[in-house]
């Protein structure tokens, strides 16, 4: 009765694929200012805003999506404001689930790459100031280097956690089938629908297969960076 | 001239130090562990701001407190040979010499990208990772890479240390070559005075956080700061002489030393090289009477010009040899024997041999 694979996992996949890079690719930035401020940066507040970053991982993903509806939705003024001036839309929108899945993935993001950031050898960042490097200078080619391995880790292990987000994504963006139905939603409407059993098994097995990738490629990666930084 | 007058309070002591060195030339911070060397220099480099003080280099004001001044250290164009080296471990030696190099672009060339690497025999290890060098190669890029970087004063924080005895034979001839070839003035932290007699040409003695004497090498080599440091079995004076002669096997030297020759045991010098020798005190020995039939190569007549107790249970005798001073460790007991007093005359004895391993040439002869 299915011809595998149908057109609704396909759409899936791809939408599943598209809103974890975009996640990734939005929260990377941030997720490294994030790291730096909290490894390097001595500032009042600063464990409020350890936590602030960490409450993803606690909160309910509902709570999350709902609270960037609160924030960004159709009447909510930082919505209405995007909408007039640029033209962004976030709320059911394919955008809007990336960032819910940025918004739920960044601990995991920060988190690799604060750990990757305090085994930088400050040392070396000193020997590279009596070199004559300024401090974006060092930044860019001595500590971003190093700390490669932790920026990679964290990308891919986001990625691969953005494919299979569920709550944030539905609260905030809906679940559109070709729009904002990734992976995990097109599972729920298929374990919803008395015909769905054998759909919803095969994006079950798609999902497991999606995220076993995702760690293997990470580890793999981060490996050969480590030895192409010679540790 | 580098001046130098900070004052820093450490957890574990104060830093409250100042001396002025000539420059171009080797200074060698000399004391114990903990005595604040490293703490200096990185005082001078600016990666520790004094809690007041001043530091310059000529004219040039890199630290002033009173003036607020304080250049960052990228702006100071002061190499650092860390004791680890820290190359970067994501780059190749030719990527960790040229990051220096790319980065001096404005300021005037002193050495070449060529010279470094004929300098300090890193041809074959350009392509080379960090991890795959020993450590006497560490630190011979790390010098190259400080090189590179076209700096104005380079500064070594014991270059050697983590380096076993042969691995220090690897850096140490570079060093001196350096110091022969390149008018870069350097200032080498150091607790091995072997170091400081091979390389430096002026002697900052620290000990706790302060300065306890600076000058010359020859003269610091009679201080009795520098004796308490190096102990009884190091002390001597350290002489520096002209080379007359060489015996036909080239073993031994005939050196000029103040009005007077020394026979000495030193190898790979030429006629006309200045070398700088030091004479162990307890590899001294004295005579009241002009002596024969003994193997001893050299006896030189002299004079006594004081008597002190030199802190560890025996007497230190300062002898005028000609004009230079030569110190002579004896008992107590062989002191009465003789009933040595100031401006007696006696002999001086030294074996050619005593010197081995302890004479070096300052500069090349003709």
């Amino acid at each position: 009765m299915y011809d595998f694979p149908s057109s609704a996992e396909l759409d899936a996949l791809r939408l599943s694929l598209e809103v974890a890079l975009r996640s990734v690719t939005l929260s990377l930035p941030f997720a490294l200012l994030a790291a730096w401020l909290l490894t390097r940066v001595h500032f009042p507040g600063r464990t409020l805003f350890d936590a602030f970053v960490h409450l993803p991982v606690v909160l309910p993903p509902v709570a999350v999506g709902y609270t960037l509806l609160l924030l960004l939705g159709a009447r909510a003024p930082l919505g209405i404001w995007l909408r007039s001036h640029f033209g962004i839309v976030l709320p059911f929108t394919t955008a809007g689930a990336a960032l819910a899945t940025a918004v739920m993935t960044f601990p995991l993001m920060v988190r690799a790459m604060r750990l990757s950031l305090e085994g930088v050898d400050r040392g070396l960042e000193d020997a590279a100031r009596t070199l004559g490097a300024s401090p974006l200078d060092r930044f860019v080619s001595v500590t971003l280097p190093l700390m490669l391995p932790g920026i990679l880790a964290g990308a891919v292990t986001a990625f691969a956690a953005g494919l299979g987000e569920f709550g944030a994504v539905i609260t905030f963006a809906s679940n559109l089938p070709g729009v904002t139905r990734t992976l995990p939603l097109a599972l729920y409407t298929a374990m919803q629908s008395p015909a769905g059993d054998a759909l919803a098994l095969r994006l079950a097995l798609l999902s497991f297969a999606l995220g076993l990738a995702g760690l293997l490629v990470a580890e793999v990666l981060v490996r050969r960076v480590r030895r192409y930084l010679g540790r | 001239m580098l001046h130098v007058a900070v004052s820093k309070r450490r957890p574990e002591f104060l830093l409250e130090a100042s001396f002025t060195a000539p420059l171009p030339g080797v200074t060698a911070l000399f004391g114990r562990s903990g005595s604040g060397k490293t703490t200096l220099i990185n005082l001078i480099s600016g990666l520790l701001a004094p809690d007041s003080g001043e530091v310059r280099v000529g004219e040039e004001v890199l630290t002033d407190t009173r003036r607020g001044i304080d250049i960052p250290v990228e702006q100071r164009r002061i190499g650092y040979v860390f004791q680890d080296a820290r190359l970067f471990p994501h780059l190749s030696v030719a990527g960790n010499l040229r990051y220096g190099a790319r980065r001096a672009r404005a300021a005037a060339v002193l050495i070449g990208f060529e010279e470094v690497v004929a300098l300090l025999g890193l041809g074959a290890l350009l392509q080379r990772r960090p991890r795959e060098l020993s450590g006497g190669e560490r630190q011979r890029v790390s010098l190259g890479r400080a090189l590179l970087s076209q700096p104005r004063l380079l500064l070594l924080d014991e270059p050697l240390a983590s380096l076993d005895v042969a691995r220090r034979e690897e850096v140490l001839p570079y060093l001196v070559a350096l110091r022969d070839r390149l008018s870069i003035p350097m200032v080498y932290v150091s607790h091995e005075f072997d170091e400081v007699l091979r390389l430096a040409t002026h002697l900052v003695l620290l000990e706790s956080g302060r300065v306890l004497a600076e000058g010359p090498v020859s003269e610091m080599s009679l201080r009795p700061e520098l004796q308490a440091i190096i102990g009884p079995e190091l002390v001597g004076a350290v002489l520096e002489g002209v080379v007359t002669r060489l015996d036909a096997q080239q073993r031994s030297a005939e050196v000029a030393v103040g009005t007077g020759t020394l026979q000495v045991s030193v190898r790979g010098v030429r006629v006309g090289a200045r070398i700088r020798l030091q004479l162990l005190a307890r590899d001294v020995i004295l005579a009241t009477q002009p002596v024969q039939g003994l193997s001893v190569r050299n006896a030189l007549a002299s004079t006594v010009v004081a008597i002190a107790d030199d802190g560890f249970g025996a007497v230190l005798v300062r002898l005028d040899v000609g004009g230079a001073v030569v110190l002579a460790r004896i008992t107590q007991a062989a002191l009465e024997a003789l009933r040595l007093r100031p401006g007696d005359a006696v002999w001086t004895l030294v074996k050619a041999v005593s010197t081995r391993g302890h004479a070096y040439q300052l500069t090349p002869g003709g």
